[in-house]
């Protein structure tokens, strides 16, 4: 509840910091400022939640699990500014606005993770998709970036609709909003229910980009300013995974009604973690590797939806944490170098040791190589599936799929360490090394010891 | 606290390895791998006083009830003693070369050694799986930095191909965790596990695959040749020489002991395999020109008939199998030593260009023949007893498996010979004129690793009783 109140609050007070305060800098640390501020008065709300929710109104249920997931994202989001801050001048001009905007989006994520009505999910997904339209197109000059703004919207505004009637259709069969009165799991399905589930499901795919949903991914993720394709990939998709979690794991689990969506997410699982590694594979952009992968990553992560389990909410978390912090480190380094190409990383190593090692360090951890946080990462959501037992087909794909990835990711690595050449590098500022290194830190940290982060939930 | 020493020395001098240029990582390379050494003989002693004292246990994971648990028992023990010596001879050797970013190689070097230490230690699945990797990772940037023109697409392609068969794994100790009462990856509890045969007919062949991946055998060998050809020969020495054996130790403490029936149910396909593997490789090793690639497709051959006989289902079989791990360990980083040397000044490894090198370099050529003789295992070199105690082994759980492995033994005597004779006899010509015989590094390597082939094949009395303590084990067990 203190996230949700503070980072909306910031958002409008930085909206007219914007107006008054020139220097972009000065706005830049008060971006920062009210992040850590958010982050704080998130944490100091842990103790009161730590033996058990309270819901406010009927419509926002704060939790632990909600808690340590907004820690999470805030995290992540801080470590954002720290390393990427300074290239939101580089787009355009009105710097204020786009952190506004990044505040409000996280506003939606945090009513995401602890919505107890339907209509505070609506708000919740709607609230984390109107300011992406903006920064999608925040290049307002580049024909690329209206392009993936247009095309966002026109997508997005249909998923909406898909969702708002999916829970129309709920609604009718149960009567009521509230999550946890909705009753569906119990006895025979209604097929009012039935179609709204469905529709839900092929909503939130959408938002998570998952496949056969994914079409808009690379083109906008590829045409948007990097600095916002980054945020977009990572911290949202990351939000949006919650909003589905919860919505499942309170409302349609257990009963005959988990069997019908079980099955159709699955399927949707598969054929996103083979579309999404298959098409990364043949990529020669970085940026449009990344944004497959991110499909990839997103197919894993729906591992814990499908296996309704404690140990996916933990792996959803951790997760969420691996995959935001390596995917952002990425992309500061990305935005360091002129040639988006496989090709523009060659030689980084002897040029920039530290830049290379940090994207290595990224890298093994998106691959799930052990001592990253991906490992753990994916270990959890594997586990996750094992525990349901009924998955094992998928969990066969899953490792095949982790396979090929390493071909992808290591792509980058050989890239730099094996290959020379010339790569063009922006200068790089002592604070982003530090804050570089503070993320490789929190790779290796949470790749050795994930009990950290878990041990809160 | 000696099993700690022997993971945390290599890892700590590897660290620092990094950040030290010009002689200083070759030192510390040295100092390091005699400090291992010496350590991993006192864990030996303490092995036969006190072996409960060589357990290490502390919190790791305590969510998810894993622990960080290391232990040695007589097989870890040896493994750990040939790592720490296999070590020792590939710094000596490479002493007085340089290497590009030397800090680096060094660095990478150590780790692995670390993790490789970490492998033949851990008592915890995901410890031991954690290990697994991080032995991969150095050895892979190892390669792939230093290695030949070939090398990137070359230990790309071994990466993956182990990548994919350690994530099978994981599916299995992931699936054999959630079958135990108190969620533990400790692997006592492991081992004792009630499965039915349904499961560990499944189960096996996902460990299966990952060991077999790592050794290879047939037909998950396609990397290796390859890799063994392309990898700088430091490298080379430590993938074929200790690498290989973490599959070999993996099938003995992490599949036969979790799923003795999935074992029971398809050691005769195993086997078959196994043999396939020996007719084919040393078919192949036959017609080869090259040296890196005859003596890679030569492992494959011996690796495929230590993993036949740990399958074979008897005392004796597993005890010449164990024995057999340390001596074809020593063996083989000594004929890479004496290729590399051959290399290094004629910068060549075709045999039709070599010949008559006995004259120009007799020390080199002394050393190498009587390395290839043990490594064909005549009698009196330590090949001898431990192919000797897999044959018997063999013998008796199936005669017709012996006899096609058997074959193997000529086949390697035929190539091996061939080997020589092409190399250190014959006519010289103009390359080999130019030959110049060992440096002294090289030479005390080699005095080394020939010392321990006569000792360990005159009286391999010390080497057997190290490993008994472990074949008791599996006696109960089958």
């Amino acid at each position: 509840m203190n996230a949700l109140i503070s980072t909306a609050l910031s958002g409008v007070v930085l909206m007219f910091v914007g107006l008054f305060v020139r220097n972009k800098q000065h706005i830049k640390f008060f971006a920062i400022a009210a992040i850590l501020i958010a982050f704080i008065a998130n944490l100091a709300q842990y103790p009161s939640v730590e033996l058990g929710g309270y819901v406010m109104y009927g419509m926002i249920e704060v939790t632990k699990f909600g808690v340590i997931f907004n820690a999470v994202a805030l995290g992540a989001t801080l470590l954002y500014f720290l390393l990427s801050g300074s290239e939101f001048e580089k787009v355009g001009e009105h710097v204020g606005d786009y952190f506004a905007l990044i505040f409000f989006i996280l506003a939606g994520i945090t009513l995401a993770s602890s919505f107890s009505n339907l209509l505070m999910l609506f708000l919740a997904i709607e609230i984390m998709s109107i300011p992406q339209y903006i920064l999608a197109g925040a290049d307002k000059k580049s024909l690329k970036s209206n392009e993936a703004s247009l095309k966002y919207f026109l997508m997005g505004s249909f998923s909406t609709g898909i969702l708002l009637m999916g829970i129309t259709l709920i609604y009718g069969a149960a009567g009521t909003f509230d999550l946890s009165g909705l009753g569906v799991g119990a006895g025979s399905v209604h097929p009012l229910a039935l179609c709204g589930i469905i529709l839900i499901v092929f909503a939130l795919s959408f938002k998570v980009s998952a496949a056969p949903f994914h079409f808009w991914t690379p083109d906008v993720y590829d045409g948007s300013p990097t600095v916002f394709t980054s945020f977009m990939s990572t911290i949202v998709k990351a939000g949006a995974f919650v909003a589905f979690l919860r919505m499942f794991h309170t409302s349609f689990a257990g009963g005959s009604i988990s069997q019908h969506w079980t099955l159709i997410l699955s399927i949707i699982t598969a054929v996103t973690l083979v579309i999404g590694n298959f098409s990364a594979v043949f990529q020669q952009s970085v940026k449009r590797m990344l944004a497959y992968s991110s499909i990839a990553q997103a197919g894993f992560m729906l591992f814990a939806v499908v296996a309704m389990n404690n140990l996916g909410g933990q792996g959803i978390v951790l997760y969420a944490a691996a995959y935001s912090i390596a995917t952002i480190g990425v992309f500061a380094v990305l935005m360091k170098l002129k040639d988006y190409t496989f090709e523009g990383f060659n030689g980084l190593a002897r040029k920039q040791p530290l830049l290379a090692a940090a994207v290595a360090v990224f890298m093994f951890s998106l691959a799930g190589i052990p001592v990253t946080a991906g490992f753990f990462a994916k270990y959890f959501v594997l586990s996750a599936a094992i525990q349901h037992g009924h998955l094992l087909w998928l969990v066969i794909i899953a490792i095949l799929c982790a396979a090929i990835s390493v071909y992808y990711y290591f792509r980058v690595i050989i890239a730099m360490y094996f290959k020379t050449g010339e790569p063009e590098v922006e200068p790089v500022s002592g604070g982003f090394k530090a804050a570089l290194i503070l993320t490789i830190a929190l790779v290796l940290v949470l790749g050795l010891f994930p009990n950290l982060l878990l041990c809160w939930i | 606290m000696l099993t700690v020493l022997l993971i945390l020395i290599p890892f700590i001098a590897g660290l620092i390895a990094f950040g030290l240029k010009g002689s200083g990582p070759k030192v510390l390379g040295i100092i390091s791998s005699l400090a291992t050494v010496v350590i991993s003989i006192g864990t030996w002693c303490t092995f036969r006083t006190t072996p409960d004292s060589l357990n290490f246990v502390a919190d790791w994971i305590p969510q998810l009830g894993s622990q960080f648990r290391v232990g040695l028992d007589g097989m870890a023990v040896m493994l750990c003693l040939l790592t720490a010596v296999g070590f020792l001879l590939i710094f000596i050797t490479i002493y007085s070369r340089n290497y590009e970013n030397p800090g680096s190689f060094y660095g990478l070097m150590l780790l692995a050694q670390a993790g490789l230490m970490g492998v033949f230690t851990a008592y915890d699945a995901l410890l031991f799986y954690v290990f697994w990797e991080l032995a991969l990772i150095p050895v892979y940037f190892l390669c792939s930095m230093w290695g030949g023109e070939k090398r990137i697409a070359v230990t790309f392609k071994f990466f993956i191909y182990t990548f994919l068969g350690s994530l099978l794994m994981m599916v299995g100790i992931i699936y054999l965790y959630f079958q135990t009462p108190d969620h533990s990856f400790s692997w006592t509890t492991f081992s004792s596990l009630p499965l039915v045969p349904e499961q560990q007919k499944w189960l096996f062949w996902v460990f299966f695959i990952a060991f077999a991946i790592k050794m290879p055998v047939f037909p998950f060998h396609t990397w290796q040749p390859d890799t063994y050809e392309q990898s700088p020969t430091p490298v080379t020495m430590i993938l074929s020489g200790l690498m290989v054996k973490m599959g070999l130790f993996g099938l003995i403490r992490w599949c036969l002991l979790l799923v003795p029936q999935g074992v029971g149910m398809w050691a005769d396909v195993a086997i078959v395999l196994c043999i396939i593997g020996i007719i084919y490789a040393s078919a192949i090793a036959m017609v080869q020109n090259d040296l890196k690639r005859l003596i890679a497709y030569s492992s494959i051959a011996h690796i495929g008939l230590m993993c036949a006989a740990i399958f074979a289902d008897n005392e004796q079989s597993l005890q010449g199998a164990l024995v057999q791990m340390f001596n074809h360990g020593i063996n083989i980083i000594g004929l890479w030593i004496i290729v590399d040397a051959i290399q290094q000044r004629l910068g060549v490894k075709n045999m039709d260009q070599l010949g008559g090198i006995a004259r120009k370099a007799p020390r080199m050529a002394i050393f190498f023949v009587i390395i290839c003789l043990a490594n064909i295992g005549l009698p009196l070199t330590n090949g001898f007893i431990g192919e000797f105690l897999m044959f018997s082994g063999l013998f008796q759980y199936n005669h017709w498996f012996m006899a096609f492995a058997g074959l193997g033994i000529i086949l390697s005597a035929v190539y091996t010979l061939g080997m020589i004779q092409k190399v250190i006899f014959g006519e010289s010509n103009d390359l080999t004129e130019t030959t110049t015989d060992l440096q002294p590094g090289e030479t005390l390597a080699l005095s080394l690793i020939v010392m321990m082939i006569l000792v360990l094949g005159v009286y391999p009395k010390p080497m057997l009783d190290l490993v008994s303590s472990t074949t008791e084990v599996f006696n109960k067990v089958f």
